[in-house]
């Protein structure tokens, strides 16, 4: 057998990410029916609320905010179930460990976890905004691309920033982490605007959950492709800003609550045994 | 470079329990108790004791899992508390019993995975896992799911997965738990076959299997209540049993066998009776003693029913010094959990 000269560095660390992406990718493909369980069964919900909207005479516009908030509501859930929960099954299942000792370490692996989910995730987006499309006659025009694109983006890096956060912290409260992820579901919907513009929550409530990334994601995506109509919070640029701000911070705390999740588990053994 | 792969000063690792109705403040186990070692590099060393001994909670510091509570450890000459990257550089880790990795991904896609994790190249790791998958003989079962296999057959994956970086210090615990007898032989096998293959390779092993130890280890620490009560290799720890070998002997019933102590050269003599025979364990001088006691039996007329010399196993050892057998002391820390 002979040796094999091994990464380091950044080819390591994209080998790693590469690596763990690919369960999330695969499992897409092989698990037919975790597309019909993370795609149609939410999509329901979000046509449950568009027939609200017209059945109170609404005007279409609010048609689109919803498919669009449909189309986001995947991004969380999967922030939630598959970022944030995840360390908590790895641990269970004994892969955690087997992270922790690997010498790549864990960044590389919850990047790996994020683009995977990301890539599964944007399907069901993806499924979501064309049945919009073709059920409700939602019509997408998007307005400066390039902003656009710079939202979306921006606006993922702080939200799987704050998925990396919440998997240290969900995994240091334990057992409770299938309870603090169902905790942050429905407030969440409802503190982003989901199924409505932020703004109708009032300015500084809507100030106030801007914390969570969607919420001026939601806000900037919806402004750009509804600009005559869309009641907006802030100007795009401004949310942008915001947003580039909360992707700093969350990268920081990310890092910051993976060491403290690490040194904690090391001193306390709480990966480790449970008594 | 450190000539000691592994070396461990004093080291102790307690924990605090959590808090409960009957204990509101919580209490400390101290699971690892004052433990030095030094284990050099290219040997095959076991850590053998009961469930409940502290084996695995050692390895874990070892593996920087867990940082000391006091003293001190090093792996491949650096420190576990501090050094902890230099050090994961250099190991591989395989539990028994593990489940780790997903069900969904074939068993080399798993190892393709976490081959990854240590940088490999794709095309080179895929090469080394098929051919570790034809050594381990679970070649033919490469594209099945994971979730689909026998603990056996996953073992078997577990231990690829931790030979694939080619780890300067290999640590396993308890490798065999839980596999059948045609498993565990394979899987001592291997892990014979690459310690042969790759001189200079360390592999600190646990197990609460005697036999394992025995067959594998160059040397052994013993482990009872967090702590090592002797160390050496597997031959002299069973020189160093009370009396070296012993007889059996069974015989026509004897009706008592006191007299049989008083041949010359017998030091000590068990005796217990049977339907119709009686077993004697005879601890003599030398085995030239065995004569003396042939001929007192004849001489009384006393059939001899069958005469056996006996080395004495790990088994012993670990009664001689423990005061009971591995396996009762198995059950005891299973009543106290």
């Amino acid at each position: 057998m002979s040796d094999i000269p091994r990464a380091t560095g950044l080819t390591r660390v994209l080998r790693a990410s590469r690596g763990r992406s690919y369960p999330r990718i695969i499992g897409l493909f092989r698990e037919r029916s975790w597309l019909f369980y993370d795609t149609v069964l939410p999509l329901l919900g979000t046509i449950a609320f568009v027939y609200v909207y017209k059945a109170l005479g609404a005007p279409d516009r609010f048609v689109g905010y919803v498919i669009m908030g449909g189309a986001a509501m995947g991004f969380w859930m999967n922030v939630m179930w598959s970022m944030a929960a995840q360390f908590y099954w790895d641990k269970q299942g004994g892969n955690l460990e087997l992270y922790l000792v690997s010498p790549c370490g864990l960044v590389p692996i919850l990047l790996g976890m994020s683009v995977g989910g990301f890539a599964n995730t944007l399907m069901r987006t993806v499924a979501i905004v064309v049945v919009g499309a073709v059920l409700f006659h939602v019509t997408y025009v998007i307005h400066q691309l390039p902003v656009f694109v710079a939202v979306f983006a921006v606006g993922i890096i702080a939200l799987y920033g704050l998925g990396i956060t919440f998997a240290s912290l969900f995994l240091l409260w334990g057992r409770e982490a299938w309870h603090m992820a169902n905790l942050l579901m429905e407030p969440v919907f409802l503190g982003t605007g989901f199924y409505f513009p932020v703004r109708a929550l009032g300015f500084w409530v809507a100030i106030g959950t801007s914390i969570i990334p969607l919420t001026l994601a939601l806000d900037a995506l919806r402004q750009l492709l509804f600009p005559e109509t869309h009641p907006a919070l802030l100007p795009v640029r401004i949310e942008l800003a915001i947003l580039g701000g909360l992707a700093v911070l969350f990268a920081f705390t990310a890092r910051l609550s993976l060491r403290k999740m690490e040194f904690l588990a090391r001193r306390e053994g709480r990966l480790s045994l449970r008594f | 470079m450190s000539t000691l792969a592994i070396e461990t000063r004093d080291l102790v690792r307690t924990y605090r329990t959590r808090k409960s109705a009957q204990n509101p403040s919580g209490g400390t186990v101290v699971a690892v108790d004052g433990i030095t070692l030094q284990i050099p590099r290219g040997e095959l060393f076991g850590l053998l004791g009961p469930n409940g001994a502290g084996k695995t909670t050692a390895i874990k510091v070892l593996v920087t899992l867990l940082l000391p509570t006091s003293g001190s450890a090093r792996v491949a000459g650096f420190d576990v508390a501090r050094e902890t990257q230099q050090i994961r550089e250099r190991i591989s880790m395989v539990s028994g019993g593990e489940s780790s990795g997903y069900g969904l991904l074939t068993v080399r896609e798993q190892l393709w995975m976490f081959s990854q994790f240590y940088g490999l190249p794709s095309r080179a790791a895929l090469g080394r896992i098929d051919e570790l998958l034809k050594v381990v003989g679970l070649f033919e079962e490469r594209h099945r799911r994971v979730s689909a296999l026998s603990s056996g057959m996953r073992q078997k994956m577990n231990l690829v997965r931790g030979l694939l970086p080619d780890p300067e210090i290999l640590f396993l615990d308890e490798p065999t738990l839980g596999l059948d007898v045609g498993a565990a032989r394979d899987v001592r096998a291997y892990i014979r076959e690459w310690v042969r293959q790759r001189p200079g390779r360390t592999i600190l092993l646990t197990t609460h299997y005697m036999h394992e130890a025995e067959e594998l280890c160059d040397r052994v620490a013993i482990i009872h209540k967090g702590a090592v009560v002797v160390t050496d290799t597997p031959a002299a720890l069973r020189h160093r049993a009370a009396g070296g070998s012993y007889f059996i002997l069974t015989t026509s019933l004897l009706d008592g066998a006191t007299w049989l102590g008083q041949v010359p050269g017998v030091q000590r003599i068990d005796a217990r009776d049977g339907d119709g025979s009686t077993e004697v364990r005879l601890e003599l001088a030398d085995d030239g003693v065995i004569a003396g006691v042939v001929k007192a039996l004849a001489d009384r007329d006393r059939r001899i029913l069958s005469l056996r010399k006996v080395e004495p196993s790990l088994e012993d050892v670990f009664v001689q010094i423990v005061g009971r057998r591995l396996e009762e002391a198995d059950e005891a820390v299973g009543r106290r959990e």
